[in-house]
């Protein structure tokens, strides 16, 4: 029942997939399905309804029907409108203004606004060198404005002093004088949470935006977010006008229909992702990946930017120039398994891999799960070197002491020397395939095959 | 009394609006119209609308459906049906939280994922329970996010609480564990510990809770007593994953449902009652101290679709 639009949308079209041609009836039969996976995904109610009456008009029409693999056809058709909806170009954050440039963050409470504003912060300070200053208006929730003074001194963006007793318009108007005053490029404001519905905090966010007249007004919204995300996304771009949305705790394994419900009511961009609790956990929306990855296509292109970003290159080098040779020894893996831990464990990868859902399930009937990386990790550490480069030396004894020196069994030890001899298979595989190849069906066809 | 009617009548507000789109939408479809499968259809939407989930939302009018198919039925009538059939579903959850007398302290863990309001949550319920004559210590378990624990602090001092913190990043297992200890010395009545949010697919956080638990026993094979999990009522059918996932790790034992005072509220505390009949213990319908409210299954059920409780 839950296995996300992702798996919803595949068990579709896989059947689509196995008929030769697409009815009038099988149309039918996909949007429903369609319909409903949409709906579990927290798309909006009127959202899906459009989405749907859109894609059912192109699917039943002569291209599809005469096409040689109608299903292919039905999966692009909804893609290109997935992505169309959610906007195929993201425009970057505007900072073609005269300094001090101000951005308001705006949102619902708990939606994750003081940390999106030390992340945009941080962001625009390393990447677009510009001089940032911060300051929270949220004179509301016990040490909101501690917590942005804190989250600025982790990631060394500037914070405007706190003054007690101040109320936020007053805040705003230090701030913008601090900054014109001190050199600063950026103003990020910070604001308290509040309910769309809540008129006197709504005119105060108003007020605030009138005397600092900011450049972005950037609405942060939560990715679980449900059938709501409409009504707080209408109402605040017609109270306050966003120019842009930052959807949050997309590193979650929530759907993120309120993306596609956002969008398309209110016609603002979403212009960042936020997928971490780290400090630099702050994405660029990209509509494609993400509609792929709902349409069970997997977020490969997101998996291969984490890959370079994380995986250290010399290591990887190193690894390569191995894998040349055709050896790949415990040492490699253990460089592996570190670089995966740090791409967010096994379940982190397959978040973003194709066909990710049947998996999944798989692995929690398997009961697989990210404490066999570790465990793995410690059995290769209870290696001396010379076992690491050649596995073959590893017998009954070695393997035993190997055993009680990583507090696991000798069964654990001979899983973990089965799996090396058959990664060490599979690399030669993949160096056969090359790397576009990989990426393209590789990976697919290495998961799917057992 | 005023104390009482005031309350309520704030319950019924923050739940106006939710009930306010639903009554007028049921009203537009049953006004001078038979109950037929387009009516159902629509019905079945605004559920949907509400966040009931698909599945709750169907089998709510299938049930409408079959007793009333094709009748003549007054707009009144239908509303006081589906509150039934929802208050049904709704009335074997609604328990408050009970603290058992016999442990001195009763620990309460409370966890959710990244705000949904548990700092906040963990203030009112303190309050409430302070005001009912319980000597009450708070832990300030958040030793992640920035300034977590001086937020609860805060708290602690608005309602006269004392509250156990270490420095941020300290270890949030070892906090527990002293607070404890404090607590037990102190011979308090309740003992409400803070956590970190979290989002429910990351294995090595939820590991994180689980040595938290693991701790307290040490002290208390029993505790904690009451695990609670914070829910954001905003948030959509990803509770449904948030409350599987919290169980089986951290073996919830009741729910606290927050930020019920914007608009769709609701829905998906029906669909969660049907699948996993946890407790709902206390609703948030605000910012202030006093805005915890016991969750009522009859008045919430009515309020939801419309109807004066």
């Amino acid at each position: 029942m839950f296995e996300g639009l992702t798996g919803k949308l595949g068990d579709v079209f896989d059947r689509l997939r196995k008929r030769g041609t697409l009815s009038e009836a099988d149309v039918g039969a996909a949007m429903r399905e369609i319909r409903i996976a949409l709906l579990e995904a927290d798309v909006a109610l009127p959202v899906v309804k459009d989405f749907i009456d859109q894609v059912r008009e192109k699917a039943v029409g002569e291209a599809v029907i005469r096409s040689v693999t109608p299903g292919q056809m039905v999966v692009k058709i909804v893609n290109d409108h997935l992505v169309a909806t959610l906007g195929a170009e993201t425009p970057p954050l505007n900072l073609a203004a005269p300094a001090p440039l101000p951005i308001l963050m705006v949102g619902l409470q708990g939606s994750g606004k003081t940390t999106t504003s030390a992340k945009i912060g941080l962001r625009l300070q390393s990447r677009e060198r510009k001089k940032v200053l911060m300051a929270s208006l949220d004179v509301r929730r016990p040490a909101a404005q501690e917590q942005l003074a804190v989250l600025g001194r982790q990631t060394g963006v500037a914070t405007l002093p706190i003054v007690a007793g101040q109320g936020p318009v007053d805040i705003a108007r230090r701030a913008i004088d601090t900054a014109r005053l001190e050199g600063y490029d950026i103003v990020i404001l910070d604001t308290a949470g509040r309910l769309h519905i809540d008129d006197e905090l709504m005119d105060e966010v108003a007020r605030v935006r009138d005397v600092v007249k900011p450049v972005e007004t950037l609405l942060v919204a939560d990715a679980m977010t449900g059938q709501d995300a409409v009504n707080v996304a209408k109402s605040f771009h017609e109270r306050v006008g966003a120019t842009g949305i930052v959807l949050t705790r997309v590193d979650g394994d929530a759907r993120g229909g309120a993306a596609l419900s956002m969008r398309a009511v209110t016609g603002v961009p979403i212009k960042l992702l936020g997928v971490g609790e780290k400090v630099d956990a702050l994405e660029v929306f990209q509509a494609d990946r993400i509609a792929s990855r709902i349409l069970g296509m997997g977020d490969v292109v997101g998996l291969v930017e984490k890959a370079q970003e994380v995986v250290d290159q010399k290591e990887a080098e190193k690894i390569a120039a191995k894998l040349e040779k055709g050896s790949f020894d415990f040492d490699d893996l253990l460089s592996q398994l570190r670089q995966m831990r740090k791409m967010g464990g096994l379940s982190g990868l397959m978040g973003m891999l194709p066909g990710v859902q049947k998996i999944k399930s798989q692995m929690a009937n398997a009961r697989i799960d990210d404490g066999i990386i570790a465990r793995q990790e410690a059995i290769i550490l209870s290696m001396t070197p010379k076992e690491r480069r050649n596995p073959d030396i590893i017998k009954a004894s070695r393997k035993q002491r190997i055993a009680v020196g990583s507090g696991t069994t000798v069964q654990d030890v001979n899983k973990l020397l089965k799996q090396h001899q058959e990664m060490a298979r599979v690399m030669k595989q993949m160096k056969k395939l090359g790397n576009k190849g990989l990426m393209r069906h590789g990976l697919q066809s290495l998961f799917t095959r057992n | 009394m005023s104390e009482k009617r005031g309350w309520l009548s704030r319950l019924r507000e923050g739940l106006q609006r939710t009930s306010q789109r639903i009554s007028d939408g049921i009203t537009a479809i049953f006004t001078k119209r038979k109950l037929d499968e387009a009516a159902l259809a629509e019905l079945e939407e605004l559920l949907i609308a509400a966040d009931l989930g698909v599945k709750t939302a169907a089998v709510l009018t299938q049930t409408l459906a079959k007793t009333r198919f094709n009748q003549e039925v007054a707009v009144e009538e239908v509303k006081a049906a589906l509150a039934e059939d929802i208050a049904a579903i709704l009335a074997p959850v609604a328990e408050p939280l009970i603290l058992d007398p016999a442990r001195k302290p009763h620990v309460a863990l409370v966890v959710g994922v990244n705000g949904s309001g548990k700092t906040t949550t963990i203030g009112k319920l303190a309050k409430m329970f302070k005001d009912d004559g319980k000597k009450v210590v708070l832990a300030a378990g958040d030793t992640f996010r920035a300034a977590g624990v001086s937020q609860l602090q805060i708290w602690g001092e608005r309602i006269g609480c004392p509250v156990v913190a270490r420095e941020t990043g300290a270890d949030a297992a070892g906090l527990a564990f002293d607070a404890l200890e404090q607590a037990r010395n102190e011979r308090a009545d309740l003992l409400v510990i803070d956590t970190a949010g979290r989002l429910q697919n990351r294995a090595d956080l939820m590991a994180e809770v689980q040595k938290i638990i693991r701790v307290l026993k040490k002290l208390d094979p029993d505790a904690p007593h009451s695990c609670l999990l914070v829910l954001d009522a905003t948030t959509g059918q990803n509770a449904h994953a948030q409350v599987e996932v919290f169980r089986a790790m951290t073996q919830v034992t009741g729910l606290l449902v927050t930020k019920l005072d914007g608009t769709a509220k609701g829905g998906v505390l029906v669909a969660l009652a049907e699948r996993f009949g946890l407790p709902v213990h206390a609703i948030g319908v605000g910012e202030g101290a006093d805005d915890l409210r016991p969750f009522e299954a009859l008045p919430f059920a009515q309020s939801l679709v419309g109807l004066e409780p």
